[in-house]
């Protein structure tokens, strides 16, 4: 018996007496030992302070047209050059990445809010209503997106202002990418649901409210935050696509998306490459980066990954 | 005669297998089919069974954690299958459980105060400075320091987490404690530890327990009466010594001769029992333990035996006793 409870009280020495490492704090601390995900926050705050700070960054405003300079070419005015309307290039491109990282953002928002709602209540209440919900999922999930998409935007987006253009386009790319979610968020609320402290807490006699806002959600938020980023940069790239095809946000309003599109005219490809590389570049940092830092912190979020 | 505790009645729980889109009912899992038992004031009754048997729905059915099929349970003479809402919030005070695995038993994201608080605030206990002083007191006594109050779950070995589980249980201060496998999923040298520390508690505290395991020299050492189960029956229910020295159940012979004895040279007859435990979805006719007995009959397989006292508080469930 003496050598059994040294063996307990060795373990006990193992905790540092002065300070407790908190569970988001431990996140942190792994997170920051990721050197590549540091990369992606530090590119994509160059891009969000640069499109945040645009009116500091540039004299020029974003539709501020000058005829008697169209289609220049890179030079100390210009820097990026302007485009067939005269308009400083470099203008547009800092106020594009507001528009896109704001779809982005809404985008994923919107995804977010419907997948882990209705997957979490699809999880924790179950039986036919989580049956019901699934299968709403698969239905939404087994349409190609894109095609959906396009056909969507032709539909709805016909006609109607640049500015309720781009929330039409926020919200199918956002109504469309839930379904992954849901079910990600479903699993974790079904394996939580059966763990053993949600029992325990039950028969404390913790109300269900609580026992979801506690117990429930503190642990598929990491989860979540993580499908946030992920789906930011999927928002991205399906706003940068449908707006190459001419269906996403519309100019005058400038987007990553709809600047690349200038690419689609032969002669821009190949004559001026500064009208299409600089957007092109920005969205693969931005989807990039954000595919980076979602990397980064679902490992440094899985508690299985510790050290 | 001192009046139980706790009083379980023919207590049945049935899981619904459903399939298909509209969830049809093809068929039920009899997870628990007919348990009776008494626990009094103090008291330890061990649960034994193999894996599937039923014991921790058992437990779960008792404090409602699940909702029984059928059956009564009687805390105190309260009736505890029909409890209102306000009233079973008050029994969640009187009954506690322990669980299995220190790890999925404690939320990673609470500290051990918050965890040890948590039911505390909920039913309104204690505020403030007392607050703090009782979930101190409450740690202590299971053998856990102050300064853990701020530390999270994954600070602690397996031994000091199973502890926080009985701090947290024991914080509303209650009289009688399913304990589901407490130990199983610790290093046999912490086991002892655990097992003592739920026996000073029993002492200080006088708590009564329901203690489940597959291990029966673990529930030797810790019962006063034992319980055998298989396949959601309980078969034999003696004390302690009339179970293990003289075991009346086909079941709990060929249980008791598959613990380990320290001399190996001690003779011993390892009954070995053929097959597999059966589908608790589609369990044996009569005697449910009739397609693994050594001895069974063909009266075994048509007719269930009744659950009989065969010797003073010595209850058994088979048709060949003393025949
Ligand atoms: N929520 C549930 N839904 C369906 N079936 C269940 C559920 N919980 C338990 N069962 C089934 O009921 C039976 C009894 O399970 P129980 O957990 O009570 O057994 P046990 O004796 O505690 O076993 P173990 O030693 O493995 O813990 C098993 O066949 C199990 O599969
Ligand atoms: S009733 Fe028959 S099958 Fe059941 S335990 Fe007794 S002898 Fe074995
Ligand atoms: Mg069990």
């Amino acid at each position: 018996m003496e050598s059994k409870v040294m063996i307990e009280d060795s373990q006990q020495q193992n905790i540092p007496k002065e300070q407790s490492i908190g569970p988001w704090k431990m996140v942190w601390i792994k997170f920051k030992k990721k050197k590549i995900a540091l990369v992606g926050v530090f590119i994509l705050v160059i891009l969000v302070l640069s499109s945040v700070f645009a009116p500091f960054l540039t004299p020029y405003g974003q539709e501020e047209m000058n005829f008697t300079n169209i289609n220049a070419a890179p030079s100390r005015e210009h820097l990026l050059g302007t485009d067939n309307l005269g308009r400083d290039y470099l203008t547009r491109l800092l106020y594009g990445g507001r528009i896109s990282l704001m779809v982005g953002v809404i985008s994923a928002f919107i995804s977010v809010t419907l997948g882990s709602t209705i997957g979490g209540i699809a999880g924790f209440f179950g039986g036919r209503i989580d049956n019901v919900l699934m299968r709403f999922a698969e239905i939404v999930m087994s349409f190609p997106f894109l095609p959906l998409a396009i056909t969507i935007s032709a539909v709805v987006g016909a006609d109607v202002e640049p500015e309720t253009k781009m929330y039409i386009v926020m919200m199918i790319i956002g109504g469309l990418s839930w379904p992954g979610l849901s079910r990600i968020v479903r699993g974790q609320i079904l394996s939580l649901k059966e763990q053993e402290f949600v029992l325990a807490a039950k028969a404390l006699g913790i109300p269900n409210y609580k026992i979801i806002l506690k117990h429930l959600i503190p642990n598929t938020i990491g989860y979540i935050i993580v499908s946030a980023a992920l789906g930011m940069a999927g928002a991205i790239m399906s706003e940068s696509a449908l707006s190459f095809l001419g269906l996403g946000v519309v100019p005058p309003t400038p987007t990553w998306g709809n600047m690349v599109q200038n690419a689609r005219n032969l002669h821009v490809l190949r004559t001026r490459p500064w009208l299409w590389i600089p957007p092109g570049i920005a969205i693969l940092a931005a989807v990039m980066s954000i595919n980076l830092i979602g990397d980064g912190l679902r490992d440094a979020i899985d508690p299985k990954s510790n050290n | 005669m001192t009046t139980p505790l706790l009083e379980v009645k023919n207590l049945k729980k049935y899981f619904p297998i459903q399939k298909g889109f509209l969830r049809k009912h093809v068929g039920d899992v009899k997870a628990v089919e007919n348990v009776s038992f008494n626990l009094n004031p103090g008291e330890t009754l061990g649960l034994v069974g193999e894996s599937g048997c039923g014991k921790s729905t058992t437990g779960r059915a008792i404090l409602r954690l699940v909702e029984a099929t059928a059956g009564e349970v009687r805390y105190n003479g309260i009736d505890v299958l029909n409890a209102r809402q306000n009233e079973l919030r008050r029994l969640r005070r009187e009954m506690q459980i322990i669980f299995q695995d220190p790890y999925s038993s404690l939320n990673p994201r609470m500290t051990i105060g918050e965890a040890v608080g948590e039911a505390l605030r909920e039913h309104g206990l204690y505020k403030g400075k007392e607050l703090k002083d009782r979930i101190i007191e409450v740690i202590e006594i299971c053998g856990l320091a102050d300064y853990h109050v701020n530390r999270y779950p994954h600070e602690f070995s397996g031994g000091q987490r199973q502890r926080i589980g009985i701090a947290r249980a024991l914080a509303l201060n209650p009289s009688f404690i399913v304990a589901d496998e407490p130990v199983s999923a610790l290093d046999v040298s912490i086991q002892a530890q655990i097992i003592n520390l739920m026996m000073d508690l029993q002492e200080k505290l006088k708590l009564s327990y329901l203690f489940i395991s597959h291990d029966l020299s673990v529930v030797k050492h810790i019962s006063d009466r034992v319980g055998v189960m298989y396949l959601g029956d309980i078969v034999e229910l003696a004390s302690k010594n009339d179970l293990y020295d003289n075991p009346l159940h086909p079941y709990t012979k060929a249980l008791l001769s598959a613990i380990p004895v320290p001399d190996p040279k001690m003779k011993r007859n390892i009954i070995i029992l053929k097959g597999d435990i059966p589908s608790p979805a589609n369990p044996p006719s009569g005697c449910k333990f009739h397609t693994r007995c050594p001895i069974a009959q063909d009266i075994c397989k048509e007719e269930a035996p009744e659950f009989k006292e065969y010797q003073k508080g010595h209850f058994a469930a088979c048709h060949l006793i003393g025949k």
